[in-house]
């Protein structure tokens, strides 16, 4: 029994990650106000631009730079959009993602099929040989660690740094940030393009170590899988990081299960779908009942200009 | 220097100049795109944007792709202006389809007039079930219904294709994944004999009428403008976010489900795992550049409709890949919102030692 | 003047907006130590100064000078770092936070968070300013997040504090508190900048007092010499009305027109006021007056009475004997109740949608505005046009967005639009709230003509000045209960204020 689910919660953490990479990142865009729904065309982006620049220099770490920086210049374009232009953020969110999946598909026609190796695992002496962790935690790659620490490191920014708390105020009262004098658009800017960032390095995650390849709409609805962890982790890392783990371990046991009972494979592969809009209910309903800490920040989604 | 954004007084002209200021920069934008992949822009833009207009066939065509995105623009504006965000309606387009599909196959050997309205009921009835879900979900326990109708469309792409591969898959097919071809009886008239132009293209036509006079003369239309506007002006009004929400729903998700059984019913002729080049998503587009406004919407559901066209055009002449369109479909909205912004609010350069207070 | 420059002296500010001149060649100087007053009505310039002087707005023209040296302040931090502190009339403050982490965001240098902590105890210590730095700033009271306001101001050793309208939402006992609380920081060298329209406290805070009328300094005297009223018709200009209302001669057995039996209503929002108990009637021409601070239950029952929020216990609420309690907006006004909140703008009002179309919202179906859920367009034009010149409604036609209107012409708008439907019983809140002086008085006239004609009107108001001037009786209302009632010409401010304050008994008279 182990030996079968060893492999199988490996394999969960892994399809985990980019939900946690992309989910962290959007978390803190919407704690500074921001509701950027172009996750899955930043992702798309990411993953095509990684590929591509993996591939034409050989170097994985050019790859993960080409794919932030992807991701970035994505959100740039959507915080230009609604911070400097205050448009709508909903309409600008699905602007970006039917474009980016347009242009990622485009761009990336000719490296359709063609091969890439994996990122490496990273073998740390000791713990990689150790039963069990071993197998489980420490024979992953790099960006598995990435974004794990990016959700320490999220969470101390946010609760324990003066600049974190600025993000904050500036997501749950725009206008009483200004009148103390903090550049609220600046760092709404800020806040976004780190969200673009991590969106792009969840692309390069699929694009480059979870299916070493590069397909037209391969993100298959995971920047909106992203989007829906953020609400359930009440706006919290560590929340992000559980619900990430949680559904990668659906994606994986949709994987495993797919044919049992005889039942028809496509009632399995809409497990992760139905399990969200599920979850998003119980998470819903319960801070309806009261429940306390699962409140978005309150500032969440509105435009932003200075009163005279 | 700093940018600084000015409010400018409301025109009439805004709502004009922006989107036709937007699809000028879409081309200008397509030309470096399409000089930057190696292609020549002139002859590519002319095929994509110019050509389908130059036969009539290809004309009718525009009608046969604009009736689906005109007909779900209209009913999602009406959400829109409401500000209840159903993005789903690929999904509650899919699942009329079926709707309308499991009549036509549950009476495919039978000639009856009535198999055609009873198949448009069922889609009509089909959509808003499936837009029902994220209306009750919201109105029930507050859940967003962004990704709840999104993660819906997923779901209703899945059974769809749980259906033509498996019980409803032809027997005479080749195992091919679709289903029987409609009988005579299941298919839409088709307006002129030789092309595709179907009567769809006639409802879609009426609903955005219909939809204009409800939106700008009755108290419904007040009502679901003043929840938009002003939810707290609404409710001193007397006015139910709650009904609103469920009307908005209804309305999208029905105009989505008939419009998938235009789909099934008209060009298609039978269910196949993929209905549209996702024309419930490009319908989002279509109601934003139309000004959520029911005439704005016919004329851009038009221009998405050639962008589909000429895609396919540029495709075969010029070796485009299918995705130009989704690119394109993306600049217009961008340029829209941008030209919107643009428009609403002047720009000033301001000193170097302008404070913070840049954003007006 | 002593050789000793001014702590703050202005010179020629002048601020445009488009084509309004909020700000026109103002100036004024206030020494060290001094309490000096800004004195003005709603509109008069008085916000635009401040933020010029904080550094949120860039004077169009003229010179800041600090301690003798000209400045320009591009930034609140930059004010901050001159010694400028600022407490806000609507607090910048973030109620989901605590009251340290609020304090540490006003702060430049955001030291360790356990050296804030003690600071925070120290300084509110000293004043008599209590706080605990781990509460949430949602769960204070309008004094005590204004303490938060004042002591993140201390902990920067200010040399100016700017107060802008800060008794607005204290009762006078608190305001009393702040004021020794003030001379004490005037008295350690601090200057103050206080800026009220409330006379009588300017009288007895303040040292000097400078006058603003239309964005122009049009006084500067010393408020101790002028009397209130002599203050009053400076920053009005002309001949101040007095809007006093002999109380109604409503003879007591008269059936109440608005009756409020016992509501109850749970607290809902994360920081919101639980309603208990709420008692109250109203009868024929009578105008019933709801003192209180801010925050203490006013937008609750306004939802309550509204029918914004309902109840199934009907009778809880009855108009003219019939239960309404459990009925929506438009069902009340079928029955007679209309109200009119506090908020012009999204809640009274549309701002984006055109006079017009605003009618519809409260009017469309007593006056006939719809036939067949089809809006009769030339039927809300009309009743608009009745209500731009009944109520004197400076507008270009009734075709213009109501964002367009000044703050009172939109209020003798939605007003207008109420009377003119001739309730049976109306609630309004703030009625004259941000609004110029001129409109004041005509909705009180308008307001006293509704309740002669045999209307029972219910004003739910901060300004205690408006409900002494125009109520028959008053009651109080505090952390979401409702004090027993007044006869407003035998009531004194200091039993509203004591009221104000919740030190009432669980006594209630039964009228």
């Amino acid at each position: 029994m182990i030996d079968f689910l060893i492999p199988v919660m490996a394999a969960a953490i892994s399809a985990a990650t980019p939900l946690l990479l992309a989910a962290t990142g959007e978390l803190v865009v919407e704690r500074s106000g921001v509701l950027n729904l172009g996750i899955e065309g930043m992702m798309l982006m990411g993953a095509m631009a990684g590929f591509a620049a993996a591939l034409l220099t050989g170097s994985h770490l050019a790859g993960l730079l080409a794919a932030a920086l992807a991701g970035m210049l994505m959100a740039l374009v959507f915080a230009v959009l609604t911070l400097s232009l205050s448009a709508n953020q909903v309409a600008s969110g699905l602007a970006l993602t039917i474009f980016g999946i347009g242009l990622s598909a485009l761009v990336g026609a000719p490296y359709v099929g063609q091969p890439v190796p994996a990122l490496p695992k990273l073998d740390i002496a000791g713990l990689s040989d150790l039963p069990v962790a071993g197998p489980l935690l420490f024979r992953h790659d790099g960006l598995v660690y990435f974004s794990v620490a990016a959700v320490a490191a999220t969470w101390w920014f946010l609760n324990r740094t003066h600049a974190g708390l600025k993000l904050r105020a500036v997501g749950e009262s725009a206008q009483a940030a200004h009148a103390l004098g903090h550049p609220v658009i600046a760092i709404r800017y800020a806040a976004s393009l780190f969200g673009g960032a991590m969106a792009g390095l969840a692309g390069a995650f699929l694009s480059l170590s979870y299916t070493p390849m590069w397909m037209e709409g391969m993100t298959a609805g995971r920047g909106w899988i992203a989007l829906a962890l953020v609400v359930f982790s009440a706006w919290r890392p560590w929340r992000a990081l559980v619900g990430a783990y949680l559904f990668g371990g659906v994606g994986i046991v949709q994987l495993h299960a797919q044919g049992a009972w005889g039942l028809p494979s496509e009632m399995f592969s809409m497990l992760p779908y139905v399990a969200t809009v599920l979850v998003l209910t119980v998470i819903s309903a319960r801070s309806q009942a009261g429940g306390t800490g699962s409140r978005a920040p309150a500032d969440l989604g509105k435009p932003f200009r200075a009163s005279r | 220097m700093r940018l600084e954004l000015v409010r400018r007084p409301e025109s009439p002209w805004f709502g004009i100049v922006a989107p036709l200021l937007a699809v000028a920069l879409t081309v200008a934008s397509g030309f470096v795109l399409f000089l930057a992949l190696g292609l020549d822009p002139v002859e590519t833009l002319y095929q994509f944007m110019l050509a389908p207009l130059t036969t009539f066939q290809s004309l009718t065509e525009l009608g046969v792709k604009g009736a689906p995105l005109a007909l779900i623009a209209t009913g999602l504006a009406i959400g829109f202006r409401a500000n209840v965000w159903n993005i789903g309606a690929e999904g509650q387009l899919i699942i009329g389809a079926i709707a309308a599909g499991g009549v036509a196959l549950a009476f495919w050997n039978e000639a009856g007039w009535w198999i055609l309205p009873l198949m448009l009921a069922a889609s009509v009835a089909g959509g808003m079930a499936w837009a029902a879900i994220p209306a009750f979900l919201k109105t029930r326990f507050g859940v967003n219904e962004i990704l709840t109708s999104l993660m819906l469309t997923y779901v209703a792409s899945l059974i769809l294709q749980m259906l033509v591969f498996g019980p409803w898959k032809d027997p005479d097919g080749f195992n091919y994944p679709q289903t029987r071809l409609f009988s005579e009886a299941a298919l839409l008239p088709v307006l002129i004999e030789g092309t595709r132009l179907h009567a769809g293209a006639l409802v879609a036509l009426l609903a955005a009428l219909a939809a204009w006079f409800v939106m700008a003369r009755t108290v419904t239309g007040f009502e679901i403008a003043v929840v938009g506007d002003a939810p707290q002006a609404a409710r001193f009004a007397g006015f139910s976010t709650r009904r609103t929400v469920w009307l908005s729903f209804l309305v999208g998700g029905g105009a989505a489900g008939l419009a998938g059984a235009f789909e099934a019913a008209g060009p298609i002729g039978q269910l196949v795992p993929v209905l549209t080049p996702g024309y419930g998503f490009t319908a989002i587009i279509v109601a934003f550049l139309g000004r959520l406004s029911p005439p704005g919407i016919v004329a851009a559901a038009a221009l998405m409709a050639l962008t589909y066209i000429g895609g396919e055009n540029a495709q075969i002449t010029a070796g485009l890949p299918q995705a130009a369109t989704g690119v394109f479909q993306g600049m217009l909205l961008f340029y829209l919102l941008a030209t919107d912004g643009l428009l609403r609010f002047r720009i000033r350069l301001t000193g170097a030692r302008s404070p913070r207070a840049a954003q007006p | 003047m002593s050789a000793v420059p001014p702590r703050l002296a202005l010179a020629g500010i002048t601020k445009r907006f488009g084509a309004v001149v909020a700000n026109d060649d103002i100036s004024f100087s206030v020494a060290p130590g001094e309490i000096h007053a800004l004195v003005g009505e709603n509109g008069a310039g008085k916000s635009t100064l401040v933020k010029i002087i904080y550094g949120l707005l860039r004077p169009d023209a003229g010179v800041i000078r600090w301690n003798g040296e000209t400045v320009a302040p591009t930034d609140p931090h930059a004010a901050r770092r001159l010694g400028i502190g600022m407490v806000f009339q609507h607090f910048s403050l973030f109620d989901a936070f605590t009251v340290a982490e609020n304090i540490a965001l006003g702060l430049d240098a955001a030291g360790d968070r356990r050296a804030l902590a003690a600071r925070i105890a120290s300084v509110s210590a000293s004043y008599g300013l209590p706080l605990e730095p781990g509460r949430a700033v949602g769960t204070l009271s309008m004094g005590e997040r204004q303490r938060v306001e004042i002591v993140r101001c201390l902990l920067q050793n200010p040399r100016l504090l700017v107060m802008d309208e800060p008794t607005s939402v204290l009762t006078p006992q608190e305001a009393e508190v702040l004021f020794a609380t003030l001379r004490r920081l005037a008295a350690e060298g601090c200057s103050i900048l206080y800026i009220s329209h409330k006379l009588d406290e300017i009288r007895a805070l303040c040292q000097r007092a400078t006058i603003l009328r239309a964005g122009r300094v049009v006084a500067n005297c010393n408020p101790a010499v002028e009397t209130a009223r002599s203050m009053a018709e400076m920053m009005i200009g002309n001949e101040l009305r007095v809007t006093k209302r002999m109380p109604s001669d409503r003879a007591p057995e008269k059936p109440a027109r608005l009756s409020v039996n016992g509501l109850d209503r749970p607290a809902e929002r994360a920081f919101g006021v639980a309603l208990r108990d709420i008692r109250f009637s109203v009868g024929p021409g009578e105008i019933f007056g709801i003192a209180g601070v801010a925050g203490n239950g006013q937008g609750e029952l306004m939802e309550a009475l509204s029918g914004e929020w309902r109840t199934s216990a009907a009778a809880a609420i009855a108009v003219d004997g019939a239960p309404v309690a459990d009925r929506g907006p438009q069902a009340r006004r079928l029955a007679g109740l209309y109200t009119l909140p506090e908020e012009r703008n999204g809640h009274a009002a549309v701002p984006g949608m055109s006079l017009a179309a605003n009618t519809l919202l409260s009017a469309r179906h007593h006056m006939g505005l719809t036939r067949a859920g089809v809006i009769r367009r030339d039927a809300a034009r009309r009743f608009a046009q009745r209500i731009v010149s009944a109520f004197d409604v400076r507008t270009f036609g009734v075709d213009v967005p109501a964002s367009s209107l000044s703050g009172g012409n939109l209020q003798k708008f939605v007003v207008g639009r109420e009377l003119l439907q001739k309730p049976a019983v109306l609630v309004v809140a703030q009625p004259t709230w941000g609004v110029d002086a001129g409109a004041a008085a005509a909705i009180h006239i308008a307001l006293a003509d509704l309740a002669r004609e045999g209307a029972a009107i219910v004003v739910i108001s901060q300004d205690l000045d408006e409900l002494l001037s125009l109520t028959d009786r008053i009651a109080v209302i505090s952390g979401g209960r409702l004090s027993r009632t007044l006869q407003t010409a035998q009531v004194t401010v200091d039993e509203i204020g004591l009221l104000m304050g919740g030190a009432e008994g669980e006594t209630r008279d039964a009228a």
